[in-house]
């Protein structure tokens, strides 16, 4: 122990003599480690923006969009076709077991106005259910009802960016939005959101009635989709299968013939959406060990020239009884006090690059404290294997050559 | 009086290319307990080689060695490692202090790789004690650099020292200084031999081989000449007629 502290304190010494050369060496490992840790606390923070994202898309939901991938050789986008109807809402509604609550879609954009304001924002026509399924309550005032779809009352649910766009300073519950020329009442305010991954503002929109947008804003007899929420995990797959059965049927679709609409569960968005940024994870990853390596082979480079520098120390420490093991021992405590000062002042540099991409911009991360620990582990992994060379070559020196040695 | 050095028979040859070179052809020679020896010889005589052979820096083609009773003609690199750490104490031509490190320091260094694991204090302690011995105590948080060529051979004297060795090999000691610290380095080793160390040198210089009990004299590998030295000088008395012929010569002027 007392021997491994005295070669600590050689290894240290030989590292403070040419403090350039070693902070220089050091660099390989602090940029390596540091873009380890700020590549991963990108990575983590996106990915768990998105699961977030998927969890506020509600619980065990199952997307029916209109229109589908091909159709006679044309694509169309998802909901471009007009194929779905509140019938086949209703038919999934009354006729599946497995299914808890349905809300009917139609999104739009339109420029609306309330007194002398006005704004462009996105219209939602949606059913009641939609408030429970995205678990996304009203915090002020109140929801439109059943009744209010039934009647297709002209009524509105706004979100936080719209009252501070349309009513700054006032109370806009109770107030008119004229949407398209319609004018529409004020129920409530949506629990703000703020911005999402992407950037978008999620509070900046308009919910009506999906009946009341359909006739009163977008004049057409078609939905954009449908959401379905099951009523457990493991009915996902079944309620999936059983909607794409139901419409076929419902819209006379022969065998062989494609789809005109497509259903998605949330499982599978959620996969689309993960594997995006584990694809960017494992690049960056990628990148930062590349330069993990090279700054190993700096710390190898330096190694060796030391190992030259300093034959005729290594000579006279033999010399007075030092054995391979000895001076093997020496050099490798080097190399790995190298990468392990160099992996920490990489991780500290990590953390600071990540906390300012995250002041700067609107990505969030996240810094897990296993991938610290690993980075840790990995730079004196690094030190271990690239220092192991160098040290075993001057172990392996001879002592006459090396106390001669100029 | 036991043999510290026992020489059967050695032989050495190096391959140098094609070419062998038959550096030590048969020496057999004994130094006894509290000797104290000087091996002279023109270089190639194969004064340096032996001198490695006997300081267990090298290991002899043929022959037997015998060191402080322990046979270490056949053994490996750590063997050799623990003999040179434990039983032989080096001093150098050119010193072999490490640089940027204190005296102090440099006498702690063989302590640090023998096996009798000392306490941090006790190591310092015999240090210092080293250090007194050779009349440097006052220096010891000194660096080689802040030191004068008698004093960096009285450090490396004293980390000879440190692990209380059987034998003292010394390569040349003076050969690096003025003839007045010669003189001083040899009173040292000289003072040091009263106590019962065993001392061998080697050297090309004639009156430095003069302070010694015994030169052997070595041509072509082989001993040819070993004699007991007669008029053996003192380096006290030695110091004192210097001192006084350079006041006698500064009064003149």
């Amino acid at each position: 122990m007392r021997r491994l502290l005295a070669t600590l304190k050689i290894a240290g010494r030989a590292l403070r003599r040419n403090k350039l050369r070693t902070l220089l060496t050091m660099l390989g490992m602090i940029i390596g480690v540091g873009a380890v840790i700020a590549m991963v606390g990108i990575g983590n923070g996106a990915k768990s923006q998105i699961e977030a994202q998927i969890a506020s898309m509600g619980q065990n939901v199952v997307l029916v969009f209109s229109g589908s991938f091909t159709r006679g050789g044309t694509r169309s986008g998802w909901g471009g076709a007009g194929t779905l109807t509140i019938e086949d809402a209703e038919a999934i509604q009354r006729e599946l077991p497995g299914v808890t609550a349905v809300s009917p879609e139609i999104r739009t954009r339109a420029q609306i106005a309330a007194g002398n304001q006005n704004w462009n924002t996105s219209i939602q026509g949606e059913s009641p259910e939609y408030f429970d399924i995205r678990q996304w309550p009203v915090i002020e005032g109140s929801a439109f009802t059943a009744q209010d779809v039934k009647s297709a009352n002209k009524v509105a649910v706004i979100g936080k960016t719209i009252a501070d766009q349309l009513f700054p300073g006032e109370d806009s519950i109770g107030q008119i939005i004229r949407v398209k020329n319609v004018p529409f009442i004020v129920l409530g305010m949506l629990t703000p959101k703020g911005l999402s991954v992407q950037g978008q503002d999620q509070d900046d929109l308009i919910i009506v009635p999906y009946t009341s947008a359909m006739k009163r804003v977008q004049r057409v007899t078609t939905l954009g989709s449908i959401i379905v929420q099951a009523a457990k995990p493991s009915l996902l797959s079944p309620v999936q299968q059983q909607i794409i059965e139901l419409l076929r049927q419902n819209h006379k679709i022969t065998p062989g013939k494609d789809d005109d609409f497509t259903v998605r569960n949330q499982q599978e968005i959620a996969e689309m959406a993960t594997a995006q940024s584990k694809t960017m994870t494992l690049l960056l990853a990628a990148i930062a060990m590349v330069s993990l390596v090279v700054g190993g082979i700096g710390i190898m480079n330096i190694m060796l020239v030391s190992v030259t520098e300093r034959t005729r120390e290594i000579g006279i420490r033999m010399a007075i009884g030092a054995r391979g093991r000895d001076i093997l021992l020496q050099f490798l405590i080097e190399a790995i006090t190298l990468s392990v000062i160099g992996g920490i002042l990489g991780i500290a540099s990590g953390f600071g690059v990540s906390k300012l991409i995250a002041a700067k911009t609107t990505w969030p991360t996240l810094v897990p404290s296993e991938w610290v620990i690993c980075a840790f582990f990995v730079s004196a992994a690094v030190g271990i294997f690239f220092g192991f060379y160098p040290a075993r070559k001057a172990s392996q020196l001879d002592p006459i050559d090396a106390l001669r040695y100029e | 009086m036991s043999a510290v050095i026992h020489l059967q028979d050695i032989h050495k040859t190096y391959h140098t290319g094609s070419v062998d070179v038959h550096a030590v052809r048969g020496v057999s020679a004994e130094i006894q307990k509290g000797e104290f020896v000087a091996i002279m010889g023109a270089s190639g005589s194969g004064k340096s080689t032996l001198m490695n052979i006997i300081g267990c820096l090298d290991r002899a083609t043929k022959g037997q060695y015998l060191l402080d009773g322990t046979d270490v003609s056949r053994l490996n690199r750590d063997a050799l490692a623990d003999i040179r750490n434990q039983k032989i104490g080096f001093i150098f031509q050119g010193f072999n202090l490490l640089s940027r490190t204190s005296a102090l320091e440099n006498v702690e260094l063989p302590m640090l790789y023998s096996k009798s694991h000392l306490g941090g204090r006790e190591q310092k302690a015999r240090a210092n004690k080293a250090l007194e011995l050779v009349g440097l105590g006052q220096r010891a948080d000194h660096h080689p650099n802040q030191l004068s060529g008698g004093q960096q051979q009285r450090v490396a004297i004293a980390r000879a020292l440190v692990n209380e060795p059987a034998l003292l090999l010394a390569d040349e000691p003076t050969g690096n200084l003025d003839s007045q610290t010669s003189i001083e380095i040899m009173g040292v080793f000289q003072k040091l031999n009263e106590t019962g160390i065993t001392i061998v040198m080697v050297t090309h210089e004639l009156d430095i081989a003069r302070y010694t009990k015994r030169n052997l004299i070595m041509r072509d590998g082989r001993i040819v000449s070993d004699t007991a030295v007669v008029q053996r000088l003192n380096a006290e008395t030695e110091l004192k007629l210097l001192r006084d012929a350079q006041q006698a010569v500064q009064l003149t002027v």
